[in-house]
């Protein structure tokens, strides 16, 4: 339940990035960390998040989440973590964690905090099919949260990520749904009039629906759950987990163990948000 | 040597032992410090006060393991009777009339049968605290005084005065108005004293009380008779601070001579059990409830009237958001000292303790008067809310801390 034990001294700065760097990296982390800077619609909505990959991580694993350092000895690999908001998270609750992102800014600013906190994360600027094509060794776990509506080819995208996990594996994909309620709400409504999002962080039109990904994943040997919807109550400043998928959800996708002869892209009736 | 913890508690009062014991039952490694013997607070000269425990708060005193010592000496109210204006003392022989009633038995099917809440003394439940608290895995590190607090990146260092160090993701500050974690967090203070002061007694009553609590709205300020075991009371006596040290350096014949005049004798024979207590009244609101590694809990953050017995209910009810919050961020792995977690902590109880502040602001100025027509408005308007039963019931509802988002502790669950 607490946090790895902070180091007595500061960490030395790694040799090849200069003081100079080491400050403005910190500058930019304690921006990502700020709860009511630039990125608070993200610390308003990492708790539900959070609490779903856990829940869904420890039904998966047969871990018990109220012990301490419950996933320890699994591997996790966190898509475009950004500042490290998922990834900080997942390694106190015992993960080992990769975390990926394609901008150099994002790595450096993740790795300066996880230094100020002393938290040992192996952040590398990298895309998720550049690691599938140096052979990096498969994952327990992937997330894989708001990256796939991105993208440029998001099927390819998708079954790149779901060949990173290892049999067994588990990867959770979260995104925005393709609906009218979705257009009014993600985009006029966060970006344009609560300027939540700046204008153009997303476009409707690259909104995934749930079918799509499960058409996309139909080759791959994975079983596919959800939608699983999550909605903002505005009045409690909250978000939940909801049986309204409409705008944002997450999916579970489960690669079949290695014995097992699974059937490829065998795929579960959505559940609605009732796992 | 540094010694490390997950979470400092500074203060171990009535909300800080709370506190600790609550956030050491949601697995977190605790030290309660604080610059008196822990033992000092359990001497019956310590704190002649008692509280109204709303059942919810008490619920969660259960959940905490003081809820067995305290059940025996604690005293359900049954009913509150508010009358304006008038000394009980000038009815004699039978209960003074009432303009508003509220009856545990209304409210029953909301509250379970629940009482409005329960008096305790205050010594009592010190003394119940400080058992759980041994039980416990709480580090009681006492006497220590707080001397300064570093905050750092990951984590904060607290300096005691005998040289110590503690190194803990959070500092909770609970040391009452006078917060020493508050003012070394740099959090400035709004408020102002009502030019009150409650002198604090426990009365010994020939008659049964059945469980009634007066409150008498009097023009120097309230007066009230709170039920304890045993055919005791506990007054609070409030009068303007000139009126009231008087009394309180008045001799035991003059003192009882002026509380038969007020009290009057309608549970009899009256006499005065143990010493008297005076304590100045003011408003005290923190400008922030929340920095850098640092949260506030109780009095620290919001010393209010005692008008209308929610001062300590508010800090517990603080004791369990604090406690669920930081339970749950823990388990999702989040860092429980970050300022987006404990800020979620400060938004759940600010509305709350806000509009209670307030009110009973409101209600001290209002009745702490004696100008004709405020007297008159006041009591069509206790009138009027005791011929409205919704009305009537919400007040209930909220005093017994059944209103709102309740925490997990409030409900009787544990963390």
């Amino acid at each position: 339940m607490s946090a790895e034990p902070a180091p007595q001294s500061s960490p030395e700065p790694r040799s090849s990035i200069n003081a100079a760097e080491v400050a403005r990296f910190q500058a930019m982390a304690a921006d990502w960390w700020n709860p009511r800077g630039q990125f608070a619609p993200l610390h308003r909505f990492n708790p539900v998040r959070l609490d779903f990959i856990r829940d869904q991580a420890a039904a998966h694993f047969g871990r018990d989440p109220r012990t301490p350092r419950p996933f320890a000895g699994l591997r996790l690999l966190d898509i475009g973590c950004g500042g490290g908001l998922l990834s900080e998270p997942m390694r106190r609750l015992g993960f080992e964690v990769v975390g990926v992102d394609a901008g150099d800014r994002n790595i450096g600013a993740a790795r300066a905090h996880a230094e100020q906190l002393g938290l040992q994360i192996d952040y590398r600027t990298a895309t998720a099919e550049q690691l599938l094509a140096e052979g990096e060794p498969p994952f327990d776990l992937v997330l894989n949260m708001e990256v796939i509506e991105h993208v440029a080819d998001p099927g390819e995208y998708l079954r790149s990520t779901a060949r990173l996990m290892g049999p067994g594996g588990l990867m959770i994909v979260a995104t925005l749904n393709r609906t009218a309620k979705a257009f009014a709400l993600a985009v006029v409504g966060a970006e344009r009039v609560l300027r939540w999002l700046p204008a153009g962080t997303h476009d409707w039109r690259k909104f995934v629906k749930p079918e799509e990904m499960r058409g996309w994943l139909a080759s791959e040997p994975v079983t596919v759950a959800g939608p699983f919807g999550v909605v903002y109550n505005p009045l409690a400043g909250r978000w939940a987990r909801s049986a309204d998928a409409d705008v944002n959800y997450m999916m579970t996708v489960r690669r079949a163990p290695e014995a097992t002869g699974a059937v490829a892209g065998r795929s579960e009736p959505g559940l609605g948000g009732t796992p | 040597m540094t010694e490390r913890f997950d979470i400092v508690v500074a203060g171990a009062g009535m909300t800080g032992a709370s506190a600790a014991l609550a956030l050491a039952a949601a697995g977190f490694r605790v030290a309660l410090v604080d610059p008196h013997p822990f033992e000092q607070q359990l001497a019956p000269t310590f704190d002649g006060r008692a509280s109204a425990i709303a059942y919810s708060s008490f619920r969660m005193l259960r959940t905490l393991g003081a809820g067995e010592v305290l059940e025996p000496q604690a005293c359900r109210i049954e009913q509150i009777l508010v009358t304006d204006g008038r000394a009980p003392g000038a009815a004699a022989g039978s209960p003074p009339p009432f303009h508003l009633r509220f009856a545990a038995d209304e409210i029953a099917g909301r509250s379970g049968g629940e009482p409005l809440g329960y008096m305790v003394e205050n010594r009592r439940i010190r003394a119940a605290l400080a058992e759980a608290v041994a039980a416990s895995d709480v580090a009681v590190l006492t006497p220590a005084r707080v001397e300064a607090v570093e905050v750092g990146p990951a984590s904060a260092r607290v300096r005691l005065a005998d040289g110590r160090a503690l190194e803990a993701v959070l500092v909770v500050g609970a040391e009452g108005r006078g917060s020493t974690v508050r003012s070394l967090a740099g959090i400035g203070v709004t408020g102002w004293s009502y030019r009150q002061s409650g002198v604090v007694a426990t009365v010994q009553h020939a008659r049964p009380h059945g469980g009634v609590a007066y409150e008498h709205f009097l023009p120097g300020g309230p007066f009230a008779i709170l039920p304890l075991t045993e055919n005791r009371a506990s007054l609070v006596w409030t009068e303007p601070q000139r009126r009231a040290e008087a009394l309180a350096a008045a001799s035991p014949e003059a003192f009882e001579a002026h509380l038969r005049r007020r009290f009057g004798d309608f549970l009899g024979e009256v006499g005065v059990e143990g010493p008297r207590f005076t304590y100045p009244l003011g408003l005290l609101l923190a400008e922030q409830w929340t920095a850098p590694r640092v949260a506030l809990l109780g009095d620290a953050a919001h010393a209010i009237h005692p008008i209308a017995g929610q001062g300590l209910n508010l800090g517990l009810k603080d004791v369990a958001a604090l406690a669920e919050t930081l339970a749950d961020a823990g388990r999702r792995g989040e860092d429980i000292g970050a300022e987006a977690v404990v800020e979620r902590y400060a938004a759940w109880r600010r509305f709350d303790t806000v509009a209670l502040a307030g009110a009973t602001d409101a209600f001290t100025r209002l009745f702490s008067n004696d100008f004709p027509p405020l007297r008159l408005a006041r009591g069509l308007g206790l009138a009027a809310v005791n011929r409205i039963g919704p009305a009537r019931r919400f007040f209930m509802s909220e005093a017994g801390g059944a209103v709102g988002d309740l925490p997990r502790l409030l409900r009787g669950e544990p963390v």
